[in-house]
């Protein structure tokens, strides 16, 4: 493992909803590395994206707190001016979005898309812009790179414009890629290729990749080291054979469960009861995962949770993961809408 | 299998959409979505249809229920020819077949009420005062699991997995035999995906349910299917039992497709890559293998008595 390249210090991400703060993320400590893969997993509402777009600034300033420290490379991204996070972001950083059929400009072809970042962070002639596009797309897998080049997204197929997004994240070398449910939206032979080809690309350039998904067996290929997210906290972070071969903490160990790839056939899959609390409803105190596991008695929870260190490099954020075990009566089927 | 003779029947089914162009914006040839494709499905079975997307699944299935119109072939259902039935007469048919889609947030109507939403169906077919009416609904809400009170709010109040409930209940309203769900649990989170994958189960065998399942993601279809046809550029190319299909595929498209599902023992990751690489490289090098003289993909070839592939 190299050194580290992005450090997030006690992050605290709130959103104003009707005069009131909430925090999405919820004082995240995280450390990625230079050569690494770290993924951060969990159902959808629990925060990984608001942690994403956090690091990048891609919230609405009026609305959004932003607590704690991210530091890329030693300098605070919190505390920069917006001049100096436009040199970073897009150049340092790169992101690539879930849903390549909205995270493209139809109005603009491939070539101008992917040599906008350039304009801005690299000194390169028009003509040396073209020629590192054109290289970029044939990295990215894509044969016919002169034809793609002055095409539309739209004469393109999801997968073709997957790897455009890849492109323009690539275009001006970055250090850290960030990248969210980046195959979400694909076929699972387009999948394969598109995780094949971000491990390839990150070799090569010695980057670091957050990976944001939902999707475990994603996590299983690529992932070196895994952090699990519950309503705005990290519960469980370890490397990945760990996490896959003993997963602590509830939350985890139901998110397993319910998997159908690792279940016989035709039986019954683990429903987690109840969901994700939305923020306004979130309780801030004790257990954030207890009204889930009904079944685990008050006294197994303790009144603050807090990340410890059980194993070298396996951190748990609970105390009943140690007597924990599944209820097997039928429940969890029925819940009440909330508006 | 309990009953011999089939619930749905398709046999040599196409489904051509017209290119245009030209003078007088005519066609001039056809994309075949569906292109001769035949099979079977019997009472209380789920049959996977299992593709990548353009592979033609949909397009099948939307075919069956008559939201496409079929160019030729023929639909049996319960005996009788769908494709060959027009307007009154179709629908009064097709109302043993229902349809459950993949977007729970765009498949139903958000500026109505779930009453309103569940009980459209009823009011299609049936003569109901509005009482009767109401406790159907509601009967069948607190099945899929909701409160009886959930038919007095909107969708947008719903999660995504309940308005997936909410669009399973209005499938079930009319007692479908079978239901074509497309896709029902691809936007879904995992636990979210188990809670209405289990439901589908129960109701399955509460109702003798049959259910085309049409999807993507191999994980689910092997979880869920009896058997299992793979659709490649719209024709089977296998078909099977799903342990057969999965355990012994033939066809290079199947190897492909099932090696590409995600390995799920981070130790084992090198080794599914390297297994990928090979099945890569085989699918492309027999690639032409496919085909028949004309470009089209071979019929299918039975190879055991339930177990079936397009080899020439």
């Amino acid at each position: 493992m190299g050194k580290a390249l992005l450090e997030i210090e006690n992050l605290q991400t709130s959103f104003r909803i009707k005069g009131t703060d909430y925090a999405a993320v919820d004082d995240v400590s995280l450390c990625i590395h230079e050569d690494e893969v770290l993924a951060i997993v969990g159902e959808s509402g629990c925060g990984k994206s608001a942690l994403a777009l956090s690091i990048i600034g891609l919230h609405e300033p009026r609305v959004t707190d932003l607590r704690g420290a991210i530091r890329f490379e030693g300098e605070n991204l919190l505390e920069l001016s917006r001049k100096k996070l436009n040199e970073i972001r897009g150049k340092e950083i790169g992101m690539v979005f879930q849903d390549p059929m909205t995270a493209l400009n139809p109005l603009l072809t491939i070539g101008s898309q992917i040599e906008e970042p350039m304009k801005y962070h690299m000194d390169l002639s028009r003509i040396a812009r073209k020629e590192r596009a054109l290289d970029l797309l044939r990295r990215v897998g894509i044969r016919d790179e002169a034809l793609v080049h002055a095409r539309y997204p739209h004469e393109l197929s999801g997968g073709m414009r997957q790897r455009v997004v890849i492109a323009i994240a690539l275009a001006c070398n970055p250090r850290l890629l960030i990248a969210d449910e980046p195959t979400t939206a694909l076929d699972v032979t387009i999948q394969a290729q598109i995780m094949e080809l971000l491990k390839t690309l990150q070799s090569e350039m010695q980057s670091g990749i957050l990976l944001i998904t939902h999707d475990l067996g994603v996590v299983a290929e690529t992932a070196d080291r895994v952090a699990v997210m519950y309503a705005g906290q990290i519960v469980e972070l370890a490397e990945v054979d760990d996490i896959f071969a003993r997963p602590l903490h509830p939350y985890t160990r139901s998110l397993f469960q319910s998997n159908p790839a690792k279940m016989p056939r035709k039986g019954r899959l683990h429903v987690i009861q109840g969901r994700v609390p939305n923020l306004e409803n979130l309780k801030r105190e004790g257990c954030r995962f207890a009204d889930r596991v009904p079944w685990v008695p008050k006294t197994e929870h303790a009144r603050s949770p807090v990340l410890q260190e059980v194993k070298r490099g396996h951190f748990v954020r609970c105390t009943c993961y140690k007597n924990f075990h599944f209820n097997t009566g039928r429940s969890g089927e029925k819940d009440v809408a909330t508006s | 299998m309990k009953k011999m003779s089939p619930l749905l029947s398709v046999q040599r089914l196409k489904v051509y959409f017209p290119i245009r162009g030209g003078f007088w914006h005519r066609a001039i040839d056809h994309t075949r979505a569906t292109d001769d494709v035949s099979f079977e499905i019997m009472e209380g079975e789920t049959y996977g249809l299992v593709g990548e997307s353009g592979c033609g699944k949909t397009t099948t299935g939307r075919a069956i229920i008559g939201l496409h119109k079929a160019t030729s072939g023929k639909i049996l259902f319960d005996g009788i020819d769908l494709a060959k039935l027009r307007g009154k007469e179709r629908r009064r048919r097709t109302k043993d077949i229902q349809m459950v889609f993949q977007d729970p947030y765009a498949s139903l109507n958000g500026r109505k009420k779930v009453l309103d939403i569940v009980a459209e169906p009823l009011r299609n077919f049936e003569r109901m005062s509005p009482q009767e009416e109401k406790r159907a609904v509601q009967t069948l809400l607190e099945r899929v699991g909701l409160d009886a009170d959930a038919a007095y709010r909107y969708p947008h109040q719903f999660s995504g997995g309940q308005r997936q409930r909410i669009g399973i209940a209005r499938a079930l309203t009319l007692n479908p035999k079978l239901i074509i769900a497309d896709e029902p649990v691809s936007a879904l989170d995992v636990s979210v995906q188990a809670q209405v994958l289990n439901f589908m189960q129960d109701i399955q065998k509460e109702f003798n349910l049959a259910y085309l399942f049409i999807s993507h993601d191999l994980g689910v279809v092997q979880h869920i299917c009896d058997r299992i046809g793979i659709m490649y550029r719209g024709r089977l190319v296998e078909e099977g039992l799903a342990e057969e299909v999965y355990s012994n595929p033939q066809h290079l498209y199947t190897k492909r497709l099932i090696s590409a599902i995600p390995e799920m023992e981070p130790a084992q990751r090198l080794a599914k890559r390297r297994v990928r690489q090979s099945v890569q490289e085989q699918y492309e090098g027999a690639y032409d293998q496919f085909f028949d003289k004309d470009g089209k993909l071979f019929d299918l070839k039975k190879i055991s008595k339930t177990h079936s592939v397009a080899v020439p």
